[in-house]
């Protein structure tokens, strides 16, 4: 019964460790950034169980508070935040903007 | 202003180049995380024969608040400094909700907020025995914080005289603490023995209501856009009974 | 390889990960989020590190440094995301540009 724990838990951190570099590479790399922040909130999440399997229960409860929440929460303000500045923009004038090179979009990334 | 790369900021070559040197980095590391020692027990054992005098029984807790004592201090400094910088480049910052919050968001201020006074309370008392203490105390404070401050509609958490106080008390109160042991046992942040416990428990209070409002600060810098607030009407504070009055 | 080399390998990973993401981005929201991820990394490699005792219990003074971490990452976070809403309001533009005029 010893073995099977074992090799349950090092399947367990495996996969939990695999789950962590995806979603770090998707995240980093993905040019919606909008999706890019709702991954970072799902990667505060397993960050915080993989405190937990190294012990480190208080960091666990810190991290699902402070790391997940209250930076996804921040982050999604904030580009609430830009994205009302720039339809703001784009009401105030509604021809484009001459230094684009012929290319009528806005300047940030676009949202799909 | 369209660059030619869209979202890079370098060339292809500049990339390469970058990519190389992460790539070395990563492998340097990665090869003295391989060669590391396996076992290093050193510091663990002189904390388990600290303990006892400590004053609490959860070691993070213990040392956290008393043997690294002074990184605390300075930690709620730094809070208290940020919130402060966000605040100096969104002057005219107004903790207040828009003016139609959707009603699943109202629906949830009214249900969780007691809970989550509760859940922070337990937190904090629980943090001497077991996992808790002040930060995830202080940050589930800051999330009841948050739902107040966007979904509370004609709440004004600007024009309450506690918000300056409720953010300055927890630096406050550890640096009263701090000098206050240095007069009585000689060292800066000396707990005596006896005493730790509850000094401790004091400290914590503090730092979680620190904490919180500086955290609520923050994200209320980052929300606001910097609009002079509209004069007149919603410059009173009311209360949820008048709210529901007026609807 | 036990627990600790493993996740120890993965914080290094991912600090590479995002020192790379912050060089390359020039919208200035990705470079906040690859700060955060790597600061995640050497969290990762620090509480892995911890866990290196011989006896049941890791070692805490590292515990509390990532806590306090924590926090000091969160307020830092804060502070660049205002800045860089700032930026946008006053100048339109969120991204970084290049050093040549045009």
């Amino acid at each position: 019964m010893e073995t099977s724990l074992n090799y349950a838990a090092i399947t367990f951190d495996g996969v939990l460790a695999l789950v962590l570099l995806v979603l770090a590479w998707q995240l980093l790399r993905s040019p919606n950034l909008s999706k890019a922040i709702v991954l970072f909130i799902s990667f505060g999440l397993m960050l915080s169980i993989a405190w937990v399997r190294l012990k480190a229960v208080d960091i666990a409860l810190a991290e699902a508070a402070i790391g997940a929440g209250l930076t996804g929460a921040l982050f999604l303000t904030a580009l609430d935040r830009l994205q009302r500045n720039e339809a703001n923009d784009c009401d105030r004038q509604d021809t484009p903007r001459s230094s684009q090179n012929g290319n009528p979009q806005i300047k940030s990334e676009d949202s799909d | 202003m369209i660059r030619k790369n869209g979202n890079h900021l370098f060339s292809r070559p500049g990339q390469s180049i970058a990519a190389i040197g992460v790539l070395t980095l990563t492998g340097i590391l990665g090869w003295t995380v391989w060669t590391l020692p396996p076992f290093s027990d050193q510091m663990s054992a002189l904390i388990s024969s600290k303990m006892p005098i400590s004053g609490v029984d959860n070691p993070v807790t213990a040392v956290l608040l008393n043997f690294r004592g002074y990184d605390t201090l300075l930690e709620i400094g730094v809070l208290l400094l940020a919130a402060v910088g966000v605040l100096s480049v969104a002057p005219s910052a107004v903790m207040r909700a828009d003016s139609s919050p959707s009603p699943i968001l109202v629906l949830l201020l009214r249900l969780m907020l007691p809970f989550i006074i509760l859940v922070s309370g337990y937190i904090l008392w629980i943090g001497k025995y077991a996992p808790g203490g002040a930060f995830q105390a202080g940050a589930v404070l800051a999330a009841g914080g948050i739902l107040l401050v966007t979904a509370a509609v004609r709440f004004n958490l600007s024009a309450s005289k506690a918000m300056p106080l409720a953010t300055g008390i927890g630096l406050l109160i550890f640096l009263i603490m701090a000098l206050a042991t240095m007069m009585v046992c000689g060292n800066f942040l000396q707990y005596p023995v006896t005493l730790a416990g509850t000094l401790i428990l004091v400290i914590e209070a503090a730092a979680t209501l620190s904490i919180a409002a500086a955290l609520v600060r923050l994200f209320v810098g980052v929300k606001s856009d910097t609009d002079p607030p509209a004069s007149g009407e919603d410059s009173k504070i009311l209360t949820f009974e008048e709210e529901n009055l007026i609807k | 390889m036990n627990i600790p080399i493993l996740y120890e390998l993965v914080g290094v990973i991912l600090l590479g990960m995002g020192l790379y993401s912050l060089v390359i981005y020039s919208h200035l929201f990705r470079k906040i989020l690859a700060l955060n991820v790597s600061g995640a990394g050497v969290f990762l490699f620090l509480v892995a590190a911890a866990d290196r005792t011989s006896g049941p219990l890791p070692d805490p003074v590292p515990h509390a440094m990532v806590l306090t971490g924590i926090v000091v990452a969160v307020s830092a976070t804060a502070l660049a995301l205002a800045l860089a809403c700032r930026i946008h309001q006053v100048s339109g533009n969120a991204q970084l540009t290049d050093n040549k005029p045009e």
